[in-house]
C-alpha cells in the first residue's frame, strides 16, 4: 500500500520578490519554501500512514536538484521514501507537460489497487491547480479535488470537497488522487529524530534516462519547447501609486465608488 | 472521433463557453464568460456558443444568448446532476471533438478548476489557469500593455496579424503578470478569474433569437468513479479578519457616538461583503471583541481592501495592514499617518463620508 | 561556525515551531498564571525535545550538545521560559543519570523523562548552600535497606510540576566541604515530601520554582545516585551543560531581544524619518549584533569541543555562559532603550525580554561564579 505526494518547491512569494531587469522572476535571489497546500497533502499522507502502518509514504518533487533539500525535510516529517524528478530536459515544462512527466514517474514507481496519490491544490508561484487534475487524467485515475477532510472506510475514501458555498461529500474508491486544501489538516513539523536519521532512507533520482521510455510521457510535449503553452510576455503589475486625495463630497465620493467598481477593486 | 486532430489548427472554429450551474441557477460568471467571449468572437468573426450540462437544464439555455451566445448546446443527463469530474469531462470533452472551438472558456470557480485541467489533459492541449484579461487583437493587446505594464511597446516586432489567444493572468502571488499563449494545440483554453471580465447588459432580442441545440449525451454509470453522497450549501457567520476580502477597521474616530460609528462601519461591511475590524483603541475600550484588533498586537491581515475608518495609523496599526492591496483612509486629521500609503485618502468625518459610500455603492449593485 | 545539514535542518524545525506553537495568547497566559502550560509540553515531547541529546536506548533523539544548543537557542528567542519546557529533561535532570546512573536507574528513570512523560528536577541549592556546597545541611541517614533524608532545598525550578528530583545530602558528616555528599533519586510522591509555594519571580514566569522540604523521607538504597560520598564532583560535571544551556538560552533571548528592536528602528519616526537613521540608534544596533554573533561562535564551539571530549571544556562552558549572560543582560537594555517609553510597557516584547534575561547571569552560577571558575582554571 503506497501514499504518493506530489510535492513542489517554491519561492516565497509572501516576502520580498526580486523581479530581473526584463520583468521575469529572480527565483535565486527568493528563499524557497515547501509549497504550503503540499505539506497539507503530505500530512494527509502521514496520517493515513499512521492508522496503516504497513503503507508507506514517497514524496514526488519534480524540480532542480537544490529540491532535495525539501525532500529530505519531509523524510524528517515522517515520509518513507523520497523521489526527485529531475533533468535538463524537464525544466520549463507548464502545466501539461509536468503532469506528462509526474504521472510518468508514478507509474515507474508502480500504482496498485489500494494507493492513493495526494497533490496539494495549487502552488503559490502559479496558482494553476491544474497538475493534480491533469495527473489523474494521465493515470486514469478518478479524482477529488479541494479535500478538506478524508475518511477511510472499508477501502473506500469519503472525502469533503470544498465548493465556493459549501462541500459535496464524494465516495470513491482507491487507486485514486486527491488535492488537498489548508482545512484539511495542520501539518506536522520534522521530528528531531527524522532529522538525525533522514539519509538512512531510500532516496532516488529520476532524470530524463529513467523516465524517457515511460509511455505516459510523449518526448515531444515535455521541457519548455514542447509544452502546450508559452509565455508570450510577462511584466510586473503597475506600480502602486501615491494614493489619491479623495474630496469629503458627495460628488469625489461617488466618484471614488464608481471608480472602485470600474477598476472591479470592490 | 477519428477525425479529430488537436494539431490541426485551420479545423477549429469559434468560442465556447462552458455555462456552470448549480441546482438549476447559472453561476454568474457564466454571463461574464459569455459577455468578454462575445467581444473575442467578434475579432475572430466567429461564432459564440455556450455549452450547458446537467439534468434538467434546457430552460435555462434561451437566457445565455441574452448575454451574447449565437447558440447554446445542451447536454442533458440524470448522470449529470450533481457535477461529478468523470461525468462533466467526459461530455464536455466529446462536445469539443464534435464541435472543435478554437477557445474554450471556464470560470475558474471550484467546479471550474476541477475541470478544465482534467479536459485540456484529455483533449491534449495547454490551458491557463485564473485568467484575468484576454485578448486576440495584437493592436488590443498592445493598447492593454500600455495602459497596465511600464514595457515600451514601441520596442520589439509584434506580429499585427496573429489572431492566437492571449491569456494575461497574474502569477506569483501578484508580483509579477504573464501573458500566456498556446499555438501549437487547439483549442485554446482558459479558466476565467470571476468577478473579473465585464458582464453585458442582458439583451432580451438575442435571448430570443439565440439558437438551443440539444446534443446526444453519450454517459453510462460506469463512466462514474466516484459517488456524491450529498451536497450542502451552507453560508459562513463568524468573523475572519484573516481571511476576509474587505475589512472596514473603526478607530477611535468612532468615540463621539460608538454605536453608530458601530453601525456604519457593519453597513459598508455589508456593502463590501466585508467584515468589521477595529484599532487597538477600540478594543481596549471595550466597544468591539479583541479578537477584532488589527495590528502589531492584534492580528495581520492583508485583504483586497482595508478601509480604515477614524483610525490614525500608529505603526503598530500599520504593521497589522500595510499589506493590504487597496487601502481607503478616512480621517477628519489631514496629516494623519494612515493616509501614508493608502490608495484613497478622504479628509473628512466618518460619520458624513460612510452613508454616501454605502448609498453610492448600493447605486452600483 | 558553519552549520551542517542536519543542524540546519534542526534548526528550522525548532525555529518554526517556537514561531508557530508560542503564540501571543499562549505566552500571555503564562505571564498572567504563572502556572505550567502541560499542552504545549506535550507537544515539544511528541517532536522529541524534551530528549534531543539523551541517547536513543533511552528514549532519547541521539542528538549532540549543539543540536541541543540550537533548541535552546531558538525556543529563547521567541520565548525564554518555554526554552526551560525543554532544557531540564536535557540538561540538570538527566544529567547525573547519565553520568552515574546503573543501568536499571536509567532505564527507570531516564527514559520516561526523554519522552517527556515524567519530569525530573534538580535539588543542589539550599536557603544557607548555593554554589558553596560545604554549606550542605540536607543529611540522608542509612537505616536498612533504606536512606533518611531531611532538609530543605530551595529555587529548584519545575518542582511543582515534576515527579522525580536529583537530591544533594551530606551522608558523611565527617567529611568537610563538598566531600560526604551523595546523589539520591527522590520520588516527590514519597512520604515527607513536600513543596513550599511558588516563588514570584521577576522573569521566566510561566515555570514555577518552589522549595522542597524532605523530613524523614524514605529513599530506597536503590535510589542512590553513583557512588556514596561522592555526589558533587557529579554536580559540578551536570552544571557545565546546564551551563552551556543557559548560554544558548540568554544567546536566544539576545536574539530575539535584537530583532524587535531592529524592526522596530525601522518602522518608529522621530523627527520626520525612521529612528534608525539616528546615528545613536544604529551604532546601538550595531553593538548588539555584534556581541550576539561573538557569543553565538563561543557558544556553538564550545558544544563541540565539550561533546569531543576537550579537556578545557568546563571553562569554555563557564566563560560561554558568563559572557553570553551578560552580554543578554546589555542587548536587553538597549533593545528597550530603543523602544522608549514603549519597551516601558508590558506590552511589548522587549520589556519581558529585559526581565527574563537578568536570570540568565544569576542561575546555575552567578557571573561572579563563573569568574571564579575561569580563573581557577586559568590560573592552575
Amino acid at each position: 500500500m503506497k501514499y504518493i505526494v506530489c510535492v513542489k518547491q517554491v519561492p516565497n512569494t509572501s516576502g520580498k520578490v526580486a523581479v530581473k531587469e526584463d520583468g521575469t522572476m529572480d527565483r535565486s535571489k527568493m528563499a524557497t519554501i515547501i509549497n504550503p497546500d503540499d505539506l497539507n497533502a503530505v500530512e494527509a499522507a502521514l496520517a493515513l500512514r499512521d492508522r496503516n502502518p504497513d503503507a508507506k509514504v514517497i514524496v514526488v518533487s519534480m524540480g532542480p536538484p537544490p529540491a532535495m533539500g525539501m525532500l529530505h525535510e519531509l523524510l524528517a516529517m515522517g515520509a518513507d521514501e523520497a523521489v526527485l524528478v529531475s533533468g535538463r530536459e524537464f525544466g520549463g515544462s507548464d502545466t501539461f507537460a509536468t503532469s506528462q512527466i509526474l504521472a510518468g514517474a508514478i507509474s515507474h514507481i508502480g500504482l496498485e489497487k489500494d494507493d492513493i496519490v495526494f497533490c496539494g491544490r495549487q502552488a503559490i508561484d502559479g496558482d494553476t491547480a491544474q497538475v493534480g487534475p491533469q495527473i489523474a487524467e494521465k493515470l486514469e485515475l478518478p479524482q477529488v479535488s479541494y479535500a478538506a477532510d478524508i475518511q477511510q472506510e472499508d477501502g473506500k475514501l469519503i472525502v469533503k470537497r470544498m465548493l465556493e458555498d459549501g462541500y459535496m461529500t464524494i465516495e470513491v474508491e482507491t487507486p485514486c488522487l486527491l488535492t488537498c486544501i489548508k482545512e484539511l489538516n495542520k501539518p506536522r513539523y520534522m521530528s528531531v529524530r527524522g532529522v538525525l536519521e533522514f539519509d538512512k532512507k531510500p532516496i532516488s533520482v529520476f532524470d530524463f534516462e529513467t523516465l524517457k521510455d515511460e509511455p505516459l510521457i510523449e518526448l515531444d510535449t515535455i521541457g519548455l519547447k514542447g509544452s502546450p503553452t508559452n509565455v508570450y510576455k510577462s511584466f510586473s503589475p503597475p506600480v502602486k501609486g501615491e494614493g489619491v486625495r479623495v474630496e469629503a463630497t458627495t460628488d469625489g465620493i461617488r466618484g471614488m465608488v464608481a471608480e472602485l467598481c470600474d477598476k472591479h477593486i470592490v | 472521433m477519428s477525425n479529430y486532430d488537436c494539431k490541426n489548427l485551420e479545423a477549429f472554429h469559434g468560442v465556447m463557453v462552458f455555462c456552470e450551474q448549480r441546482d438549476g441557477v447559472v453561476n454568474p460568471t457564466s454571463f461574464e464568460l459569455l459577455s468578454e467571449g462575445r467581444k473575442l468572437a467578434d475579432d475572430l468573426g466567429e461564432e459564440l456558443c455556450g455549452l450547458l450540462l446537467g439534468g434538467d437544464v434546457q430552460s435555462l439555455a434561451k437566457q445565455l444568448g441574452g448575454y451574447g451566445a449565437d447558440k447554446v448546446y445542451v447536454c442533458e443527463s440524470p448522470l449529470l446532476d450533481p457535477y461529478t469530474t468523470d461525468a462533466y469531462t467526459k461530455v464536455l470533452c466529446d462536445a469539443v471533438q464534435e464541435l472543435k472551438p478554437s477557445i474554450v472558456l471556464i470560470g475558474a470557480t471550484n467546479i471550474g478548476r476541477d475541470l478544465g485541467p482534467r479536459c485540456a489533459a484529455r483533449l491534449h492541449t495547454g490551458l491557463t489557469a485564473d485568467v484575468t484579461h484576454l485578448d486576440i487583437d495584437t493592436a488590443k493587446y498592445i493598447e492593454f500593455l500600455n495602459e497596465t505594464s511600464t514595457i515600451d511597446t514601441s520596442k520589439g516586432k509584434w506580429d499585427m496579424e496573429d489572431k492566437g489567444l492571449k491569456m494575461t493572468r497574474p502569477a506569483f502571488g501578484g508580483h509579477l503578470m504573464a501573458t500566456i499563449i498556446c499555438p501549437r494545440f487547439r483549442p485554446q483554453m482558459s479558466t476565467v478569474r470571476p468577478g473579473v471580465m465585464q458582464c453585458a447588459e442582458f439583451d432580451e432580442a438575442k435571448a430570443d433569437a439565440c439558437e438551443v441545440v440539444p446534443l446526444t449525451v453519450s454517459l453510462t454509470e460506469a463512466d462514474i468513479h466516484t459517488k456524491v453522497v450529498d451536497v450542502v450549501r451552507e453560508m459562513k457567520e463568524t468573523v475572519d479578519l484573516l481571511g476576509a476580502e474587505v475589512i472596514v477597521s473603526v478607530g477611535y474616530g468612532i468615540s463621539k457616538n460608538v454605536e453608530k460609528g458601530l453601525a456604519l462601519a457593519q453597513e459598508l461591511a455589508d456593502a463590501l461583503g466585508g467584515v468589521v475590524g477595529a484599532s487597538r483603541a477600540v478594543t481596549d475600550a471595550g466597544w468591539l471583541p479583541s479578537d477584532r484588533q488589527v495590528g502589531q498586537t492584534g492580528k495581520t491581515v492583508r485583504p483586497r481592501v482595508y478601509v480604515a475608518l477614524g483610525i490614525s495609523g500608529a505603526i503598530q496599526h500599520k504593521a497589522g495592514m500595510s499589506d493590504s492591496e487597496y487601502i481607503i483612509a478616512v480621517n477628519t486629521n489631514s496629516d494623519a499617518p494612515i493616509f501614508e500609503g493608502a490608495d484613497y485618502a478622504i479628509v473628512g468625518d466618518l460619520f458624513d463620508v460612510v452613508p454616501t459610500m454605502v448609498a453610492a455603492l448600493k447605486e452600483k449593485k | 561556525m558553519i552549520l551542517n545539514e542536519k543542524q540546519q535542518m534542526l534548526r528550522k524545525l525548532y525555529r518554526d515551531f517556537a514561531e508557530n506553537e508560542f503564540t501571543d495568547e499562549l505566552l500571555d497566559r503564562l505571564e498572567e498564571t504563572g502556572e505550567f502550560d502541560w499542552d504545549i509540553f506535550h507537544e515539544m515531547a511528541k517532536y522529541g525535545f524534551t530528549g534531543v541529546k539523551m541517547p536513543v536506548e533511552y528514549g532519547g533523539e541521539g542528538g549532540d550538545s549543539l543540536d541541543y544548543v540550537l533548541m535552546i537557542e531558538e525556543f529563547a528567542r521567541v520565548s525564554p521560559v518555554l526554552s526551560l519546557y525543554a532544557n531540564t529533561s536535557n540538561s540538570l535532570g538527566s544529567g547525573p543519570l547519565l553520568f552515574c546512573g546503573t543501568e536499571e536507574q536509567k532505564q527507570k528513570y531516564l527514559t520516561p523523562v526523554a519522552k517527556g512523560e515524567k519530569i525530573m528536577v534538580f535539588c543542589l541549592t539550599e536557603p544557607g548552600a548555593g554554589s558553596d556546597a560545604g554549606g550542605t545541611l540536607t543529611t540522608a541517614v542509612e537505616d536498612g535497606d533504606y536512606y533518611v533524608l531531611n532538609g530543605r532545598k530551595t529555587f529548584v525550578s519545575g518542582a511543582p510540576v515534576a515527579d522525580y528530583a536529583i537530591v544533594y545530602a551530606k551522608t558523611d558528616p565527617t567529611q568537610r566541604g563538598s566531600r560526604g555528599i551523595s546523589m539520591f533519586i527522590v520520588d516527590l510522591k514519597l512520604p515527607g515530601v513536600s513543596l513550599g509555594k511558588p516563588e514570584h519571580k521577576m522573569g521566566i514566569i510561566g515555570y514555577p520554582t518552589c522549595d522542597v522540604i524532605l523530613e524523614d523521607v524514605r529513599v530506597h538504597k536503590d535510589d542512590l545516585l553513583g557512588p556514596k560520598d561522592k555526589g558533587f564532583r557529579t554536580a559540578m560535571q551536570t552544571l557545565d551543560g546546564g551551563r552551556l544551556g543557559v548560554a544558548a538560552q540568554a544567546l536566544g533571548m539576545a536574539q530575539g531581544a535584537y530583532e524587535e528592536a531592529l524592526r522596530y528602528s525601522k518602522e518608529r519616526k522621530q523627527f520626520g524619518r525612521p529612528i534608525k537613521d539616528f546615528q545613536a540608534i544604529s551604532f546601538m544596533l550595531a553593538d548588539m549584533a555584534t556581541e550576539i554573533e561573538a557569543a553565538r561562535e563561543l557558544v556553538y564551539s564550545t558544544a563541540e569541543k565539550k561533546d569531543a571530549g576537550d579537556p578545557e571544556s568546563s571553562k569554555l562552558c563557564a566563560m560561554a555562559k558568563y559572557f553570553a549572560s551578560e552580554m543578554a543582560n546589555r542587548v536587553a537594555y538597549k533593545a528597550v532603550q530603543i523602544f522608549g517609553g514603549y519597551g516601558y510597557i508590558k506590552e511589548y516584547k522587549v520589556e519581558r525580554f529585559y526581565r527574563d534575561t537578568r536570570i540568565t547571569s544569576i542561575y546555575e552560577g552567578t557571573s561572579q561564579v563563573q569568574q571564579m571558575v575561569i580563573a581557577g582554571n586559568i590560573l592552575n
